[in-house]
């Protein structure tokens, strides 16, 4: 009897997917639109080397200082990156934002090349050599930004690089609304 | 006139494929020889009819028949005769009319080359074959008639996507379906020999070939599609673990994994019921790629006539075939006979090894594809699955693979000792090893996975090619028979593309420069020079390139023009990269935004070992060719399975 089960394994993985594709299907969601899984519950893990040199690698404390925080990711290769940069560069002079920006996938050297040419609006700049604390944010590529508040809890996530619009209308008012 | 001929046709090859459906079953279950060759009649009309209907669709393209709803959405009277022609699959109707060609083809294919099968099991097949045929040419007629008029008719057309006007995805879907829709056949046999309820060594020649057929095309097709995706994105990358890349990449792991089992029952007879599942599953794969495609379930950047009307057609159609199937093979899979029993170090312990790795390879595609869309349903939360995820799962299973992958061809069938065949890889082991390590030192000392994996690629290359030189000393330097020949070619081409994958993907880099005309960069030891910018008119686009004038030490190199082409009927940039290549790498420069005030931005990669992914695969694919040439498996070589059981294991396969 066991051994038909087994022959019966198939046709019940099949009937379990049928049935999500139909539900899928029936329920007209639409796939493009992204949210994150994380928004609402404690930032991932970071832990990550510096960026800089003769600085200390960065820990999950710059995520719980009471204070709200933007983590993003970037990378020198990626041209979205260099198109918000611009707004970085602002949020961290004008605003005073506290900005932790994680190179993802980013040899070191070039990272800094890279904000050495283009100004560096991180307070705190990490390096993410291998991917891996990407992976546990849930990244699906650079850029991505997460506003996290001063309890460390992921308020919104943005993939994609983050528009004027995005600073106005969120990232202001998080900056302000959770101080 | 002659698109309602077309679609007459097509009317009728939906009545032909009912009959050869029913009838021949009908008559394989009564023995009645008459209703069983009906099939075979029928699959030749079946074929003839449906190629006159995808003859009057390419008719209306050609000469730009506005009057055809169709043509109107997907073509233009100013484009190339090559896109017109290519225009005809580039849009959901008509890439349906290609699939039922392609899969009436094979039905005349099976009826023709099959003359040599037992009665009954061609009846059978046929008659699969032709069911699955109702069900496209019903989708066709029902959902998605690519003969639908539109009167007064417009004066021009729409245009085909822009991406899709490339030499290199005119024949990337033929090539694609020929694949999927090949293992319509070999699901078909499969179904067949349920129905038979016998599963032996001739049947597992039989179904060999057809198998092959459909993963030499299915290589070659995903090739193509990478290659186009490689030149025609302009991000450097080759593969991007988009939905529709993993959709086409999980029929043809289940099809790689079939092709190995498929051996073990011509050999030994045994793996029968596992070798059946495969082949379902191998075409199952490839309607579930079309079904994640087509009905919007996911997203993709191929969106591609999504719509989730037909996405329910397609889901039904699914259920029938892949339900059908697997509710049959529940039923009757489990009263096939087991086989021969061997030791766990035996060659049908390897080819078990390499049958579980390239499934859990493919179920690993399948979750990280489905994750989002099962998480996204019982939660509401989103993710997106991508290369992390892929490159955390996917790659370390390949390693045990490629590890075992030249060990298996020195094991023996039933049992057989594993240090003999280690020691006689001594030399592939240390050059494995040699180029690790001067990989991890010399080429790039920070990423020493890659220097792994280029080690296993050696490793593959010098492996069979060495099992391949000890099998001539062995021999006496005779040729071998062309499926050894085929299995090493193939083995080998797999270390070629692990080496491509690696050079590209690990030890590429990249400049981002904005230049504007005089500018220099330096890059790779390449100087290279922004010489001039300008427009042109193209047939149905203006384009602006840029003439990139690269010199090493002083003296001219090579002249590299990427375009930026903006097609006017359907507003949308493409971008034409511009590669100059040696085989060995690629200089690759794309051009991006930009005006004179400002400059342009210029992007250059230096891929170490790119071009090596295609030819790799393409040498995959011509093994397969070469080990389908082989006179053993040669259609109509009249073979009793009881002679192959019996016969010295002179040849093994791959």
């Amino acid at each position: 009897m066991n051994r038909r089960l087994l022959f019966l394994l198939p046709l019940a993985t099949l009937a379990l997917m049928a049935g999500f594709f139909a539900w899928s299907l029936l329920a007209g969601r639409d796939p493009a639109s992204i949210g994150s899984v994380l928004v609402g519950r404690p930032a991932p893990r970071l832990e990550v080397k510096a960026l800089r040199d003769d600085e200390p690698p960065l820990t999950d404390a710059l995520l719980r200082t009471g204070k709200p925080t933007i983590v993003n990711f970037f990378a020198s290769w990626c041209t979205p990156c260099l198109a918000e940069h611009p707004l970085f560069t602002r949020l961290a002079t004008r605003d005073g934002a506290v900005i932790v920006g994680v190179a993802w996938k980013n040899k070191p050297p070039e990272a800094r090349a890279w904000l050495k040419r283009l100004g560096d609006p991180y307070k705190f700049a990490g390096a993410d050599l291998d991917g891996r604390t990407g992976l546990d944010w849930g990244l699906s590529g650079v850029p991505e930004t997460y506003l996290v508040d001063g309890q460390g809890i992921v308020r919104r996530h943005f993939r994609g690089p983050i528009t004027e619009r995005d600073v106005n209308e969120t990232i202001l008012p998080f900056l302000k609304g959770a101080k | 006139m002659i698109p309602e001929l077309g679609h007459f046709a097509l009317i009728l090859a939906l009545a032909v494929a009912l009959v050869q459906g029913i009838l021949p079953l009908l008559g394989a279950s009564r023995g009645d020889i008459r209703l069983m060759d009906l099939g075979r009649t029928a699959a030749l009309t079946q074929a003839l009819l449906v190629f006159v209907a995808f003859g009057a669709l390419t008719q209306a393209y050609v000469t730009s028949d506005f009057s055809v709803v169709n043509v109107v959405a997907n073509s233009h009277s100013a484009k190339p005769l090559l896109y017109k022609i290519s225009g005809v699959w580039g849009n959901h109707e008509g890439s349906m009319l290609l699939w039922a060609l392609i899969l009436a083809l094979f039905g005349a294919a099976v009826a023709v080359f099959g003359a040599g099968l037992p009665d009954t099991l061609r009846a059978r097949v046929l008659a699969i074959q032709a069911l699955i045929g109702v069900g496209f040419l019903a989708f066709l007629l029902f959902t998605s008639n690519p003969f639908e008029r539109v009167s007064p008719a417009p004066l021009d057309g729409n245009g085909l996507n822009p991406l899709l006007q490339d030499p290199g995805l005119a024949f990337h879907p033929p090539l694609l379906y020929l694949g999927y829709v090949g293992f319509s056949v070999t699901y078909a046999f499969a179904i067949a020999a349920l129905l038979e309820g016998r599963v032996d060594a001739a049947w597992a020649r039989w179904v060999r070939p057809w198998t092959l057929a459909a993963w030499c095309f299915l290589t070659l097709g995903i090739a193509l599609g990478s290659w186009w995706a490689y030149y025609i994105l302009g991000w450097g990358g080759f593969w991007f673990w988009d939905p529709v890349e993993n959709a086409s990449l999980m029929p043809w792991l289940a099809g790689t994994a079939l092709l190995h089992s498929a051996i073990v029952v011509e050999k030994r007879d045994s793996l029968k019921s596992w070798t059946v599942l495969l082949a379902i599953l191998a075409f199952s794969l490839s309607l579930l790629g079309t079904f994640l495609v087509r009905s919007g379930v996911l997203t993709s950047v191929h969106a591609f006539a999504q719509d989730p009307a037909r996405g329910m057609f397609i889901l039904a159609f699914l259920l029938l075939v892949t339900g059908g199937g697997l509710a049959l093979y529940a039923w009757r899979a489990p009263r096939l006979t087991p086989g021969g029993m061997f030791q766990p170090v035996s060659r049908e312990g390897a080819l078990i090894l390499n049958n579980l790795l390239l499934c859990t390879l493919a179920a690993t595609v399948l979750l990280g594809t489905l994750y989002p869309l099962f998480l996204d349903l019982l939660t509401g939360n989103k993710v997106s699955v991508g290369p992390p995820f892929f490159n955390a799962t996917f790659v370390p299973i390949c390693a045990p693979l490629f590890a075992a992958l030249c060990v298996g061809p020195y094991l023996g069938w039933k049992r057989a000792e594993i240090w003999p065949a280690l020691l006689k890889l001594r030399v592939a082991f240390i050059a494995a090893v040699v180029a690790a390590i001067v990989a991890a030192t010399a080429i790039d000392g920070r990423a020493t996975l890659a220097a792994l994996a280029f080690g296993f690629g050696v490793w593959l290359i010098v492996g069979s090619l060495g099992e391949f030189a000890q099998r001539l000393a062995r021999t006496g330097y005779r040729m071998p028979p062309r499926a050894a020949l085929g299995m090493t070619i193939a083995h080998a081409a797999m270390g070629v593309v692990v080496l491509g994958a690696v050079g590209t993907g690990a030890w590429n880099s990249e400049l981002m420069q904005t230049m504007k005309p005089g500018d220099r960069a330096q890059f790779h030891g390449f100087d290279v020079k922004l010489e001039r910018m300008e427009s042109l008119q193209g047939p149905n686009y203006i384009a602006e390139r840029a003439t990139l004038a690269v010199s090493v030490g002083g003296k001219s190199y090579t002249v590299l023009q990427p375009e930026r082409r903006l097609f006017a009927v359907q507003r949308r940039q493409v971008a034409e990269t511009a590669i100059h290549t040696n085989l060995l790498r690629d200089l690759y420069a794309t051009l991006g935004e930009g005006e004179a005030a400002n400059g342009w931005v210029i992007r250059l990669y230096y891929n170490p070992l790119a071009p090596w992914i295609w030819l790799g695969a393409a040498l995959c694919a011509l093994g397969g060719f070469v080990s389908l040439s082989d006179r053993r498996l040669r259609v109509g070589a009249p073979q009793g399975g009881k002679r192959a059981r019996t016969r010295p294991i002179a040849h093994p396969a791959e």
